[in-house]
């Protein structure tokens, strides 16, 4: 079944065109990786399918489970199972990370028609997932990721991943700024996540990620557009011979 | 990214869900309408007053005569005509209900739609846990109950209304009032010493702990009818007491005045903590009616170590004035502030405080957190002075704006005098617009916009939230959330 449908794609931001007839379809069950250099439009793309304002589509069509995923708004989208893992989370002053987590969690059961979580039951289910990813439970009462290191900012994502169990996972640039000890506690959260109907779309620069979250599927996106497509191994191509190429015949 | 949506800000500019917009329909006593000296005879008489006091409101009147209403405020509104408001308006009743069945059921069931528990079986009955609190009822000039005064008395703590603290112990009134704020000392408090009709009473003598909260819950009901709320609280030495005021009115066209006085004393060692849940009817979302807020309050630490506390949370009124202030007299003494200002649509906020370093080693301290949406004005004024007696005094300020959309405004005027070289004053300031990044952020997570924004500006103002006694932040965080919300979801 095919989870995220993408034709022709194209976004402008403030009326400049950054993304130029991409097309991409990830079936469920899947990890698909998008590659590509600095400026290729790879940010624009997670915060368009994540809804963020400013991102207007100009041209085609996102297709998420049968909706028109470009119709909702982001919360619409966050509670049908849309999340985006930021490349730079942000800091939330005043919110403990417990409060933000919780109020997310039951903001999306009340979308779904689903009772709010009990507070002993919240807090069973954030100890078990915070001791996955050995994330100390007291930085959970201090507001989120307010003087949190690059590696506990990630982690803090990948704890709401984990909570909020999303059907698409969008992970925008989630090895930056990681340490190899932080990569491997990230990855390995992301890894446990995998899931016949859940699908994975991992943006990134560089192919060090995918040493750890193994994609199924690689894209090349240039200038707006996806250029090529093929197994694991085209991302091992690229560690070897750059973006050159493609960006030569885009040119 | 540099701007909000003009969706967000539109739908944090609503104002139209004003919870408290209700009216009660009841048989009411009016006095005639304006200002002269009969209608001060008039409300002295109805409240069975010594000869004294009638004489300190005549004097108060031809002072108020005398002087100018303020316009140095940041706020502009329609001139009030002192001639065309009543000034005494009260439900009729049988002098003094002794007990709640006597009093007008319409009455008990407004209170019971504020949620304000006037029953003491029911309060006892309550929450599991959920600590128990007085409450002295003042619907437009007259207190109709006041809880657990018995339980109170047992400890020797006396609360109730003024008007009757003036019957019961008029030599403490009598002493203490006006002590802190003068007669003359502004305007309104003129007008207010010269028709104030109820307020709350409180003496806790030497070395006793209040045993529970106090709060006054004060009611505007009638219309054309100003309240002048006298409320009057003495910490003797050693003592503690914590207080809350919450305030609410219907939804009319017409603006309401609401001119209050509060003096507070502290003795040696005392300490009083005062809070207030201010949400007065702000208006229309076009700034037709509302409450004008115009309000003297001050404690007097004039005992060694005395310290006075007071936390605000104000989201409602028209035109707000009001900067509760701290006279720091004896050894030691300290005085704090914390203050949560959230204007929405067309409110006007010009609200801060003093901490009047009198003392030596006197200390205070003063957050103030400002939210402007809409477009509404929002002003902190404070002054922080040091006598040149108030060797080692120490203050610091930390005053924070947050700006929700582009059409409202915030301005911070801190006026710093320090008259001894041993003073020592730090003050901070940030002015910050509402992130769309952070916005978007919780939207990401699941969060509507409204819950978004209720969300990241109850993060803004946390550090003054949990100054409030814990029944009541709780209700005080819902109330940010609703003062800045479009639609109740």
């Amino acid at each position: 079944m095919t989870m995220l449908s993408i034709q022709n794609l194209h976004v402008s931001v403030a009326d400049k065109p950054i993304i130029k007839g991409l097309s991409l379809d990830v079936p469920a069950g899947e990890v698909h990786a998008v590659m590509g250099p600095n400026g290729a439009g790879k940010s624009t793309l997670s915060y368009t399918l994540a809804g963020r304002g400013g991102y207007e589509a100009t041209g085609g069509s996102v297709d998420y489970l049968g909706e028109d995923l470009l119709a909702l708004e982001p919360n619409e989208r966050a509670s049908k199972g849309v999340f985006l893992s930021f490349q730079y989370p942000l800091e939330i002053p005043g919110v403990p990370a417990l409060t933000f987590v919780r109020t997310a969690l039951n903001a999306q059961r009340k979308a779904r028609g689903e009772g709010e979580l009990s507070a002993p039951e919240f807090l069973k289910l954030v100890k078990q997932k915070a001791k996955d990813l050995r994330i100390d439970f007291e930085m959970l009462k201090r507001p989120l990721n307010v003087g949190f290191s690059g590696g506990e900012k990630k982690r803090m994502e990948v704890l709401q991943m984990a909570i909020l169990e999303p059907r698409l996972l969008i992970l925008d640039e989630t090895d930056s700024g990681l340490d190899i000890d932080a990569l491997r506690i990230v990855s390995d959260g992301v890894n446990a996540l995998r899931a016949p109907d859940r699908a994975m779309l991992v943006i990134t620069h560089y192919q060090r990620l995918l040493d750890y979250i193994k994609p199924d599927r690689v894209h090349v996106l240039v200038a707006g557009r996806i250029v090529d497509s093929g197994g694991p191994e085209l991302a091992l191509e690229l560690e070897r011979s750059g973006y050159d190429k493609y960006l030569a015949e885009a040119a | 990214m540099s701007s909000l949506s003009p969706e967000t800000v539109q739908t944090v500019a609503g104002l139209e869900k004003y919870k408290h917009g209700f009216s009660t329909d009841i048989e009411q006593e009016f006095a005639p309408k304006g200002l002269n000296t009969d209608v001060i005879r008039f409300i002295s008489e109805k409240k069975g007053e010594p000869e004294w006091m009638l004489e300190w409101r005549l004097a108060a009147y031809e002072r108020w005569q005398a002087m100018e209403e303020p316009t140095w405020a940041k706020v502009d509104y329609t001139p009030v005509d002192y001639q065309d408001l009543y000034y005494y308006a009260a439900p009729k009743q049988k002098a003094g209900p002794k007990s709640l069945d006597e009093i007008d059921p319409e009455i008990l069931e407004t209170y019971k739609k504020l949620g304000i528990p006037l029953k003491e079986q029911e309060v006892l009955a309550g929450v599991e846990g959920a600590s128990r609190y007085a409450v002295d009822a003042v619907f437009d000039s007259v207190s109709v109950v006041t809880t657990f005064r018995e339980e109170l008395a047992k400890a020797g703590v006396i609360f109730m209304p003024i008007s009757e603290a003036l019957r019961e112990h008029p030599e403490l009134v009598r002493q203490y009032l006006g002590s802190v704020v003068p007669v003359s000392d502004n305007y309104f408090a003129a007008l207010n010493s010269a028709v104030f009709s109820d307020g709350s009473f409180v003496y806790v003598p030497p070395g006793v702990r209040c045993p529970m909260e106090l709060s006054t819950y004060f009611r505007i009901n009638a219309s054309s009818t100003g309240q002048f709320e006298r409320t009057l609280i003495i910490a003797d030495k050693g003592a503690y007491v914590s207080y809350l005021e919450g305030c609410t009115a219907p939804m009319r066209d017409e603006n309401q005045l609401h001119a209050a006085v509060v003096e507070l004393v502290a003795l040696d060692d005392a300490e009083i903590k005062y809070s207030t849940v201010q949400n007065w009817y702000p208006g229309d979302a076009e700034g037709k009616g509302g409450i004008y807020n115009f309000v003297t309050k001050r404690a007097d630490c004039r005992g060694d170590r005395s310290k006075v506390s007071w936390t605000q949370v104000e989201t409602g009124s028209a035109v707000t004035w009001k900067y509760p202030s701290c006279l720091l007299k004896g050894d030691g003494a300290s005085g704090e502030f914390y203050s949560i200002a959230i204007t929405n649509g067309r409110q006007q906020a010009d609200t801060g405080t003093k901490m009047v370093h009198l003392g030596p080693n006197t200390r205070s301290r003063i957050i103030s957190k400002g939210v402007s949406a809409g477009r509404s004005t929002n002003t902190y004024r404070g002054l922080v002075s040091a006598h040149p007696k108030a060797k080692g005094a120490r203050n610091f300020t930390q005053c924070d704006s947050l700006l929700i959309g582009k059409d409202c405004a915030a301005h911070t005027v801190p006026y710093v005098e320090a008259r001894n070289s041993q003073a020592q004053f730090e003050h901070e300031a940030t002015t910050t617009r509402l992130s769309d990044d952070q916005l978007f952020y919780a939207m990401q997570r699941g969060l509507s916009q409204e819950e978004a924004v209720a969300l990241l500006v109850n993060g803004f103002v946390r550090d003054v939230l949990q100054q409030l006694p814990m029944e009541f932040a709780v209700e005080a965080q819902k109330l940010v959330a609703i003062s800045l919300e479009g639609s109740v979801g």
